[in-house]
């Protein structure tokens, strides 16, 4: 019935549009405040039993493509390959429910970060730009001023903190001040941060940039815990948060006019069996007035126009340039030429400190020995 | 964003105009498709698909290229920015058993590999190396941004170039090989993005990723190189071959029956040829199956060729998809055989690999590698490239063949300095014939530094796979003419004598363990040490410098309020 309510919803809306909204559309153009949307999306856990944490990620990047935002504007990171894991009894798939009814991994899946790219160092390289000039592009997050960002992390965490890859961990207050960064970069327009681990609350604590809106899936003190185990592939197979969350997502489409007041409302305790927290103080508008598409769906606002451009000639390859000589293949194991190959001229290099030391060392000796009146018979 | 978007909605609104412009003049590129499928004799089946692009350009020129129709643009840029000559990449999952599955057409080592020849009109080699390497894991979302002069080498004498050129200055080849890499559906993806039909006609839509990676054996490849245009060879066009094979594996995909179809094998059916393709074409191995014999073949065609092939000459039955009347009435193609192959010829050529001893400090690594030609030897090149973390002691490099030593006629070794550079020896050894010969050497494993080590130390650290390269002979003489129309499969390795063919086998990766501290035991450590100091210490200064006072005990209930009241009476307490 919910999925009724929506469309009824729609239909109406869109009789209000065509009735009367042709004139303001400049106005409409910027009411939301962005013009881009971007969707960092992170799995922190390696090993097999974490496969929940993979299949979470991927529910969250999978409804995110289904609502319009494009492979260029999402960075995926996923710290182990579970989907082609010699364990997986079905190889390429990602399964979120039993009965292995949706795989969530797809068919045109783009992994940015995988496997030992998936370090602390990277993300904050990432949200901050501080990245390589040889970093290509599709792992870069390229947001300007006005972008919503979609942050989601799962893992295993604590009290403060959240683990990469069992062997290191981001602290609450590092990333508060990495949003300070992107703040202070202006990096962002708003930006919506979803955690799902043990005592995600924690995370979100120490925030302190304006436009942030956070979601946990449990308070300090709470284990968040997972959903289902699938026994043909012998692993929980989601987070009851994340679960909750694809659920109340596939009933959004790219129209819909959903707010976040619902999303606050994902996974109540009686469900999620831990208290799912959120925060909004640092939120300039009212989370009533924020659409779910928002964030998790992309801007497409298109303004047709009839007037013509005239594109050049492409240019032609030039067909004088006549190569006289004829050319041949290599020969792939030339035996005779390579049992006569000269051995390469290693290249000379000064001494380095080591060796220059050494030597000094052993005249300092000689002479303290010996004496200094020795220096003018070898000079 | 507005400003492009408007853009983008003026562009397309004339896009149909230039096309038109485009079709007349500037179409001279070519893209053919082929797909090979040879039973084995296990039961297993081997396909392997290959798309080639031919484009006559020059990458290398001042202006930049600037209109690209199938060629893919993103590689193209890659060779002009890049000044690249050649580029090979290939990324399998699997090791491929040459002496059950025989020759692949196409070898590749397990893992990711990637060898770059370079233009000579190049100046700094490593740093271009090290930004290629980047680019292109952004475009196959691969790791090989981890790719960096630490498991870089400069082969002396493998890799020759595989297309025309003079250069073979090696200090413009570059070889690296990551084997950990992982090959999933998000490899495929920009893989059959760079195609010009994509995934959605031609050849290219059995490609689905949920069968092909069920399978005992998957390797996908992109090999790009300067061709020779005609007969004459005057002028070059630029190749770009996409190649993909795969081993099905009869038990766990075919469930046990001996019977294969395209709808089993990827669980789709052809229905059309690529439009843009000049050729396309599916060839099934019949060779040993002339009258029927062994197994089935339907629906049955009237094409048949012939090729030679790995040193043999082998017959195929030809389905021209090109051709309305492959596809039949049902306007869709489902090849289906059924039955077993013959056994196959034993491989002339392949090795092994092992690592011997014992413990965490030393150890030895064997290499095996077996000639199984009757009267003829023939030489082989061994390319070695191990980490700096397993030292190598070279003095104990052994190369025995039937019990006596075989002293190598060319040896390469450049020694590795740690973390800067891994080991790199390369061998030029005769087989005898009928033999094994066996390669051994003594390693000593390294301590890393406890930053050094991967989130998952315990798995092992791999060594990359050995390559042998050799000319084979062959039973057939050869077809030395490398520009007559073959088909693609016999065409990728150039020969230049008929009495042999060059091939290159790849051996197993090895996994070792290198010595592992334990991790927990800084966290044990300082709490041990906490506790000890907190609860030695404590004691000790509360000895030193507490003071002892005799304090009476408490009254009674009685006798507190009979004070009270005392006090209150302005009387001494009792």
């Amino acid at each position: 019935c919910v999925g009724i309510n929506l469309r009824y919803r729609f239909h109406v809306s869109l009789l209000c549009k065509l009735v009367s909204c042709f004139g303001d559309r400049a106005g409409q153009f910027f009411s939301s405040g962005h013009t881009n949307n971007w969707a960092v999306l992170v799995c922190t856990s390696r090993f097999w039993f974490n496969y929940r944490h993979v299949a979470n990620t991927l529910s969250v990047y999978r409804s995110v493509k289904r609502l319009g935002i494009p492979d260029s504007h999402i960075v995926l990171m996923l710290a182990d390959d579970m989907a082609c894991n010699h364990r997986n009894p079905k190889p390429a798939t990602v399964f979120s429910h039993k009965n292995m009814e949706l795989n969530v991994y797809g068919d045109d899946v783009e992994v940015d970060y995988r496997g030992y790219e998936v370090t602390v160092e990277n993300f904050l390289r990432i949200l901050t730009g501080r990245l390589p000039p040889s970093t290509p592009r599709s792992k870069r997050l390229l947001s300007d001023d006005r972008s919503n960002i979609l942050i989601y992390l799962t893992g295993h965490g604590g009290n403060g903190f959240l683990k990469f890859q069992d062997s290191e961990e981001i602290s609450n207050v590092e990333l508060a001040d990495a949003f300070e960064q992107m703040w202070q970069k202006r990096r962002y327009n708003e930006l919506l941060f979803i955690i799902d681990t043990c005592q995600g609350a924690s995370m979100y604590e120490r925030f302190y940039s304006p436009n942030l809106m956070a979601l946990a899936s449990s308070q300090v003190g709470e284990d968040s815990l997972s959903h289902q185990p699938d026994l043909a592939i012998g692993v929980h197979l989601m987070d009851r948060y994340t679960f909750y969350l694809l659920e109340f997502l596939e009933d959004i489409h790219p129209a819909s006019k959903t707010n976040m007041n619902d999303l606050f409302k994902v996974c109540p305790k009686s469900q999620c069996v831990s208290t799912p927290g959120h925060r909004t103080d640092l939120f300039l508008r009212d989370p009533g007035s924020v659409l779910i598409t928002d964030f998790f769906g992309s801007v497409r606002k298109v303004e047709l126009t009839m007037e013509t451009i005239n594109l050049t000639d492409p240019i032609d390859a030039e067909s004088g340039e006549l190569q006289k000589e004829m050319h041949t293949y290599a020969d792939q194991l030339p035996v005779s030429e390579i049992i006569h190959q000269k051995p390469k001229q290693k290249d000379w290099h000064p001494p380095d400190g080591f060796i220059l030391g050494l030597w000094t060392l052993i005249l300092l000796v000689f002479f303290q020995t010996y004496g200094v009146k020795h220096l003018k018979h070898i000079f | 964003a507005m400003a492009e978007q408007k853009f983008r909605v003026r562009a397309r609104a004339l896009v149909c105009v230039f096309v038109c412009v485009v079709m007349c003049g500037c179409g001279r590129d070519d893209f053919q498709e082929e797909l090979v499928i040879r039973p084995l004799h296990s039961g297993d089946i081997y396909t392997s698909f290959q798309f080639r692009t031919l484009w006559e350009t020059d990458f290398t020129r001042e202006n930049k290229v600037s209109h690209y129709r199938l060629f893919p643009k993103s590689l193209g840029q890659v060779i002009s920015k890049f000044s690249v000559r050649e580029l090979h990449i290939s990324f399998t999952q699997g090791y491929w058993r040459t002496m059950q599955w025989g020759q692949p057409y196409l070898p590749s080592p397990p893992g990711a590999e990637l060898w770059v020849w370079f233009q000579d009109s190049l100046t700094d080699v490593d740093g271009t190396w090290k930004e290629l390497t980047n680019v292109l894991s952004g475009i196959f979302c691969a790791s090989l941004n981890f790719i960096d002069s630490t498991n870089t080498v400069q082969p002396s004498a493998s890799f020759k170039p595989l297309g025309i050129g003079n250069v073979t200055d090696h200090r413009f080849l570059r070889y690296a090989t990551l084997p950990r890499e992982i090959v999933c559906t998000e490899n495929l993806t920009p893989w059959k993005k760079l195609l010009p039909c994509g995934s959605k006609a031609g050849l290219a839509v059995l490609l689905k990723s949920e069968k092909l990676f069920h399978s005992s054996f998957h390797s996908q490849a992109v090999h790009i190189r300067p061709v020779c245009k005609d007969d004459q060879c005057k002028t070059t066009s630029w190749e770009l071959r996409q190649t993909l094979n795969v081993v099905f594996d009869l038990h766990n995909s075919g469930q046990g029956k001996n019977e294969w179809s395209l709808f089993k094998m990827f669980s789709r059916t052809l229905t059309e040829a690529c439009p843009v393709a000049s050729s396309s074409k599916i060839y099934i191995d019949i060779t040993d199956n002339s009258q029927g014999e062994q197994f089935e073949l339907s629906p049955a065609t009237p094409l048949l060729s012939q090729a030679v092939v790995l040193g043999d000459r082998r017959t195929f039955s030809v389905y021209d998809l090109t051709q309305q009347i492959t596809f039949g009435t049902m306007r869709s193609l489902n090849l289906l055989i059924r039955g077993k192959s013959s056994d196959m010829l034993r491989p002339l050529l392949h090795a092994e690999r092992y690592v011997a001893g014992y413990g965490l400090q030393t150890g030895e690594i064997h290499t095996l590698m077996y000639n199984n030609h009757p009267y003829r030897s023939f030489p082989v090149l061994l390319l070695d490239s191990v980490p700096w973390y397993l030292r190598l002691y070279i003095h104990t490099l052994t190369v025995t063949s039937k019990g006596k030593d075989n002293k190598p006629s060319y040896i390469h070794y450049q020694p590795s300095k740690d973390r800067v550079r891994p080991h790199l020896l390369e061998m030029l050894v005769q087989l005898p014939p009928n033999s094994v010969t066996e390669v051994t050497l003594q390693f000593e494993r390294a301590l890393l530094k406890w930053t050094e080590y991967t989130p998952d130390p315990n798995h092992g650290f791999y060594v990359g796979s050995s390559v042998i390269s050799s000319l084979v002979p062959s039973i057939v003489a050869m077809d030395t003419n490398n520009s007559r129309e073959r088909p693609l499969f016999s065409s990728f390795f150039p020969s230049k004598e008929e009495s042999s063919y060059f091939v290159r086998v790849y051996t197993e990766p090895l996994l070792v363990n290198l010595p592992t501290p334990d991790f927990s035991m800084p966290y044990n450590v300082i709490c041990l040490t906490c506790t000890v100091v907190a609860v030695g210490y404590g004691s000790l200064y509360n000895l030193l410098t507490r003071s002892f006072q005799i304090e009476e005990p408490s009254p009674g209930l009685a006798k507190r309020i009979a004070n009270i009241i005392r006090k209150m009476r302005g009387v001494p307490p009792l």
